[in-house]
């Protein structure tokens, strides 16, 4: 968000450069009524599809869910519910039926909000770290000159081309007790059960499916640096490894870092995987419940509470955007201005 | 610059709001709209799930062939259970009078009742429910009144392996003797659906019942877990877990992996439901076509409960011709119908004397067996919190069978997060 409100501001800075030869200062009343006709479409459209369902969710999230009319068995509206469904989840508190509140029982999705949190951070650092290390290196294969280049390329990219949900399904076959992976290693692990093998059978199969997706990102940051500098390094003496950290390290870091923010921002709102893998069990039954997955259990269960832990969700991403782009926006400024002004340091 | 770009937000915000304050909230009304059109006829739509053995279409030919007036049309809906519970749960919402008669899985059926959305089957809307399982006819009912016909059944039965025990186990405890056996032949002794999921919720609360204990108690919102009984029930299974009778990879069983383990001969007896039969007879990988037979569930100290599954038809309440709708739901429980789901789908009738039909046990062997289930069996709680429910039951089973908290704990957890979800 930041990096809109940011980047507005010196568009017209460059702008000049662009219209120079034309005439400045032509902007009268008409072109301005012109232009709110124009944007009032997207606004419209804007207000659709982002406004209504954030306001929607945010005014719902403070009304309490359906509860039981004991006379007549059928459900009345909850009513105004203050931050008691944030509450429920951020603290662990449940109200029970006499209206004493005190911590969410294990087995009630409150109880698991944490854990969730945890989970899906774990997840992200890990998955994230393994996928651009991974990544990294294939790009650097494609971005190389051999023959059979583009079939490479091709099938680098095929797990990417998969449906998330068909790699799940794939790898779920392959996790079985009986599958393909036991048998292989000879072991007998419970891949979708035991605590720890369920999470890291989640993160392999994320890097399995997204390391193409960094790939991508990083080649096309590697294709853009030119070979003279590789030239000029040689003649100066540095190794491969001195060329790499020297070189291709700094002059890829702003595609590099782009293309880490789009995983972090995607693998903190990851569903479908571990929905379908694991189902979100694994060790004491939740060891692979993300975030994502607790909103959906908790919509079958109320939507009101579901709201509070959708914006909660929404929140918590968008800080870890806001902190990314801040430092990352920082970044790629300053390595942009440095090298145009030739510092490789 | 930025005063337009504020009111642009401010623009959106407050469109926002507006659309926001169109939505309904999502809770009961229907007082009115339940006791509407209640005598009205006319074209009518049915709703159910993936239509996968053709059972549905066939039986709504035959209806409009005999009532041209009064069309039914077929809405199908996807295969996923979830997807299905998802889809009704919009169209009520909006009140849409384009579904008339819905299949609902017998655990959704207190939900959408206590939400206003199912027309009571009272009065003129009056079903003639004799004839039918006691346990299903309970299945679909709410709070004394019966909001839906019951309109296929299922039960859980043990398969064994005849050629390693000649007569099957009437009680747990028989059962568990035998493992000896199945030691000895060094395969699996006993499986069912341990993975947490709503099958966890069946098989516990099989044991439980099984026990003589229950999970809610008669009002049906009370949990009634903390007692020796249902604390006997759950004992049983986690302590067949600790001992390897459960092999410790039936913890990610579901019903699919517990079949092919069964069909390829690594377990001597498993818990599963009637569609295992077929299968386990015909596929082509299955080596134990010939060994292999059913009981009913064993209990603590006779038949175990079977978790009652199946589905039922109701009436939408927003329905424009609700006499119509009726008078379907009676077609569907005729007896030449409820044949028809039977040869047809392999779908467990609900009418009992169909049980005893000479052509039908020669079609389907198992039939007398599942009737002893069904008869035994025991519906899940009929509760409108269920999602809160079976929640609570699968996540401290589970801990419960891989032993990472006591029997006791766990029961008392599950009573904890049960009280909890009626908040």
């Amino acid at each position: 968000m930041s990096a809109v409100t940011e980047a507005a501001p010196k568009l017209p800075t460059s702008n000049p450069v662009r219209s120079g030869g034309r005439k400045r200062g032509g902007l009268n009343e008409a072109h301005g009524r012109w232009a709110t006709y124009l944007i009032t479409p997207a606004i419209v459209v804007l207000g659709i599809v982002i406004g209504y369902p954030v306001v929607s969710a945010i005014i719902m999230s403070f009304q309490k869910d359906a509860g039981l009319d004991k006379a007549t068995g059928l459900f009345v509206a909850g009513g105004f519910a203050g931050f008691s469904n944030y509450a429920h989840w951020l603290l662990q508190q449940c109200v029970s039926a006499t209206g004493v509140a005190a911590a969410c029982p294990p087995g009630n999705l409150g109880a698991q909000f944490w854990n969730a949190f945890g989970t899906t951070f774990f997840f992200t650092a890990f998955t994230v770290v393994f996928e651009t290390i991974l990544g990294f290196w294939m790009a650097i294969i494609m971005n190389r000159s051999f023959r059979g280049r583009g079939l490479v390329r091709a099938a680098i990219l095929v797990p990417w081309a998969i449906p998330t949900a068909v790699t799940a399904k794939l790898w779920f076959f392959i996790f079985a007790f009986n599958g393909i992976l036991n048998s292989l290693l000879g072991t007998k692990i419970l891949w979708t059960s035991d605590e720890w093998a369920s999470k890291f059978a989640i993160i392999i199969a994320d890097t399995w499916k997204t390391t193409p997706f960094m790939a991508l990102l990083i080649l096309a940051g590697l294709q853009l640096i030119s070979q003279e500098i590789y030239e000029a390094g040689r003649m100066d003496g540095a190794s491969t490894v001195q060329q790499f950290f020297r070189l291709t390290l700094p002059l890829v870091k702003p595609a590099l870092l782009v293309a880490v923010l789009f995983r972090v921002l995607d693998a903190l709102r990851i569903y479908d995987l571990p929905a379908i893998l694991t189902q979100g069990g694994g060790g004491s039954g939740n060891a692979t419940t993300t975030l994502s997955i607790l909103v959906v259990d908790q919509i079958r269960q109320g939507f009101n509470s579901a709201s509070a832990l959708s914006t909660i969700t929404f929140l918590i991403i968008f800080i870890v955007a806001f902190i990314f782009v801040r430092f990352l926006g920082a970044n790629v400024v300053q390595t942009q201005a440095s090298q145009q002004k030739g510092e490789l340091k | 610059m930025n005063k337009s770009r504020l009111a642009a937000v401010a623009g959106v915000a407050v469109f926002g709001l507006a659309l926001a304050g169109c939505s309904g909230g999502g809770t009961a009304g229907g007082g009115n709209d339940a006791t509407a059109n209640l005598t009205s006829r006319g074209p009518i739509t049915y709703v159910q799930g993936k239509d996968n053995s053709n059972v549905v279409r066939p039986l709504i030919d035959k209806w409009n062939a005999a009532h041209p007036k009064e069309k039914v049309t077929f809405k199908e809906q996807s295969d996923q259970a979830d997807q299905q519970h998802d889809d009704l749960v919009q169209h009520f919402q909006a009140k849409d009078a384009g579904y008339d008669v819905v299949d609902v899985d017998v655990v959704w059926t207190a939900e959408f009742a206590a939400k206003g959305w199912l027309t009571p089957l009272t009065g003129k809307m009056k079903i003639d429910t004799s004839g039918l399982f006691p346990s299903a006819v309970k299945a679909a009912t709410y709070n004394n009144t019966l909001y839906a016909a019951p309109q296929t059944s299922d039960g859980g039965m043990l398969y064994y392996r005849t050629d390693l025990v000649k007569t099957p186990p009437k009680t747990w405890d028989e059962m568990m003797s035998m493992c000896s056996i199945a030691k000895a032949n060094n395969i699996g002794c006993y499986a069912g659906q341990f993975a947490k999921y709503e099958g966890l919720t069946v098989n516990a609360s099989e044991a439980i019942n099984g026990a003589g204990g229950s999970v809610l108690g008669s009002d049906g919102t009370t949990p009634t877990l903390t007692t020796d009984k249902a604390k006997n029930g759950l004992d049983l299974l986690a302590a067949a877990f600790k001992d390897g009778n459960i092999p410790a990879e039936a913890i990610t069983y579901q019903e699919e992996q517990g079949r092919i383990a069964f069909e390829s001969g690594k377990l001597m007896f498993l818990r599963n439901w009637p569609y295992v039969y077929n299968l386990a007879k015909t596929d082509g990988s299955s080596v134990v076509k010939d060994t292999f037979a059913v009981a009913p569930l064993p209990g603590l100290d006779g038949v175990g409960a079977s978790t009652l599954g199946g589905h039922n038809a109701a009436v939408s309440v927003y329905s424009d011709h609700k006499a119509t709708a009726k008078d379907f739901l009676n077609f569907l429980l005729t007896a030449e119908n409820q044949k028809f789901f039977a040869t047809q789908g392999s779908l467990a009738p609900v009418r009992m004397s169909l049980y005893d039909d000479q052509e039908l046990i020669t079609k389907l062997p198992y039939i007398p067996t599942l009737k002893e289930s069904i008869d035994n069996a025991v519906p899940r709680p009929v509760t409108p919190f269920y999602p809160a429910v079976t929640k609570a039951i699968q996540d401290n089973t589970y801990s419960a069978l891989k032993g990472d908290k006591s029997v006791d704990q766990a029961l008392k957890d599950m009573e904890a997060a049960i009280k909890s979800a009626g908040s």
